[in-house]
């Protein structure tokens, strides 16, 4: 544990000490605020729903250019080598990876909170949705990060790592919405809607926290992270 | 004398292809071993089942004793290892990177093990600098600066002068050797001077196998392993040839010049000898004799090729 420390203190520098953090937190507030207050002011009422719907799509991008690197960029430049010969288990390098993904994201995260204030002035805003929301977000984000984690692990490519993500990411999404689950057959429609990121979200966005949402969103962290450690065990190539 | 680092029938093959067969060998501690093989030998296979990076398929490790399989973090910990191409956080500053390295393996005076390291290394004018910034010699140093933090028991080295200038090989054979006085080094390298210059034990490894472990004294003076001197005459001397085929261990004579032989010959010390004896009792009137390829060198070569043409068939 002491040692997964290190390595997201290690990780969340490297993220830091980039001027490519600043860019992406810029760019993430400017575009998600541009897309939302551009449809906000036309339809006029006082609600962030289409804030939270654009957000999966937005993390689509985003996210998979932030853990593309994560293990991808070891893999190439053979640090995966020194990592790996120090004491230190295969776990605890795989929870640092993602938990300095998370706190990178969640502070990208924590700059929205500003859309939220604004609408509030606008008008009277119900808070409810807004805050389990949000817990969807960070949820979401950090299921996304498994993933897009994983998927680096596989590659020395960081571009392949991107791409994959975003692939992956992608159906995880597609499949819980209406057009792809229906071609499913009834009896299975019901389960594929229930592997897809996107129906877990929407479940919390309706302002109430399901402990089946949670548990979903648990389970998809914990199981991507264990293929992680099953992924960078198998070196031996 | 106490073994510190055992392989025993180790097996290790990528796919069909076998890198490490069935290897054994002894490793006591505070011996300076060369592990010498050409390019694709196994000699970095072998390394990375040392260092607990891959898994051996058959066969045994023993780091300390215990089977590395079983505990792992543990081999680890008395281990310092320097990989092939000496990989690093370019984007960190060498302080920053020794300081993830040492907290990472736990070191307890994280100050001191930096600043001792650092001293060793050369590498205090640095410390603030961008390791991505510096030139070859110095990153080099910061690997091994990397290896000795946590003042291992076994030092493993794969290919440390690898792609540096003279100078900067001189100032890193320095260094491992000032290292080897109180550490177990493993020192990996194609290059045969190299591993002259600092091992006491050579083991030359060639297609996954060993194929010599002596000491480089024993190595030299073997039977395969041909050293070719140069002998010079100021001017052409008579039946030069006639005497020195009556020498013992003498195989091969060429004359390249009126006053130049090519004098091939097993081992390197008594046939130096032989040579100025013989020179002198004949009153030869001689320029120069010198040593044009060391015994050891061609042993490596003769080791290594043979063992291709027995492949090829």
């Amino acid at each position: 544990m002491r040692q997964s420390w290190v390595v997201m203190k290690k990780e969340l520098s490297g993220y830091l000490n980039s001027a490519v953090a600043y860019i992406f937190f810029t760019l993430f507030l400017v575009v998600l605020s541009f897309l939302f207050f551009r449809v906000y002011f036309l339809v006029g009422v006082v609600s962030m729903n289409e804030f939270f719907n654009m957000i999966p799509w937005i993390f689509l991008l985003f996210i998979p250019s932030v853990t593309m690197k994560s293990w991808a960029e070891e893999r190439k430049s053979g640090t995966m080598e020194v990592l790996f010969t120090m004491p230190v288990r295969d776990r605890d390098l795989v929870l640092g990876k993602f938990l300095a993904g998370f706190f990178f994201v969640s502070i990208a995260i924590a700059l929205t909170f500003i859309i939220p204030f604004l609408v509030s002035i606008t008008g009277n805003l119900d808070m409810g949705p807004v805050v389990t929301s949000y817990l969807g977000v960070f949820l979401l984000a950090a299921a996304y990060i498994a993933i897009g984690n994983l998927v680096s692990s596989f590659t020395a490519n960081q571009v392949t790592a991107f791409l994959v993500t975003v692939v992956v990411m992608f159906v995880l999404m597609i499949i819980g919405t209406e057009p792809v689950y229906s071609i499913f057959p009834s009896a299975i429609a019901d389960i594929v809607r229930n592997f897809s990121l996107s129906y877990h979200f929407q479940s919390i966005q309706r302002g109430v926290v399901d402990s089946r949402d949670i548990v979903y969103y648990f389970s998809i962290i914990f199981l991507f992270l264990f293929y992680n450690v099953r992924s960078i065990e198998s070196r031996n190539w | 004398m106490n073994v510190i680092v055992e392989f025993k029938d180790v097996t290790k093959s990528y796919g069909d292809i076998p890198a490490v067969e069935e290897v054994s060998f002894e490793l006591q501690k505070g011996e300076i071993l060369g592990f010498l093989g050409p390019n694709g030998a196994g000699k970095t296979t072998a390394m990375k089942l040392i260092t607990g990076y891959m898994p051996a398929e058959k066969g045994t490790v023993f780091v300390n004793g215990s089977d590395i399989r079983e505990d792992p973090l543990l081999a680890r910990k008395s281990i310092g290892y320097l990989p092939e191409n000496n990989p690093l956080y370019t984007d960190m500053t060498v302080e920053e990177y020794l300081n993830f390295i040492a907290q990472m393996r736990g070191v307890k005076n994280i100050r001191k093990a930096k600043d001792s390291a650092m001293e060793k290394c050369g590498i205090k004018s640095v410390g603030h600098r961008i390791i991505g910034h510096l030139s070859k010699g110095y990153r080099q140093r910061v690997g091994l600066a990397q290896a000795i933090l946590h003042d291992p028991e076994i030092l493993i080295l794969d290919e440390p002068v690898n792609g540096l200038d003279p100078k900067q090989i001189t100032e890193i054979r320095n260094l491992i050797k000032e290292l080897g006085t109180e550490k177990t080094v493993i020192l990996c390298s194609h290059i045969l001077s190299e591993v002259e210059a600092v091992a006491d034990r050579v083991l030359i490894i060639d297609r996954g196998r060993i194929v010599a472990d002596d000491t480089i004294e024993n190595l030299k003076e073997r039977e395969k392993g041909n050293s070719i001197f140069v002998l010079e005459f100021l001017e052409e001397e008579k039946n030069v040839a006639e005497v020195l085929k009556g020498l013992e261990k003498i195989s091969k004579i060429d004359q390249i010049s009126n006053t130049t032989f090519k004098i091939t010959a097993a081992g390197e010390k008594e046939t130096g000898h032989q040579l100025f004896k013989t020179a002198s009792k004949n009153k030869w009137k001689v320029s120069q004799i010198y040593l044009e390829s060391n015994s050891l060198e061609n042993m490596f070569l003769t080791l290594t090729e043979t063992e291709k043409e027995e492949g090829d068939r």
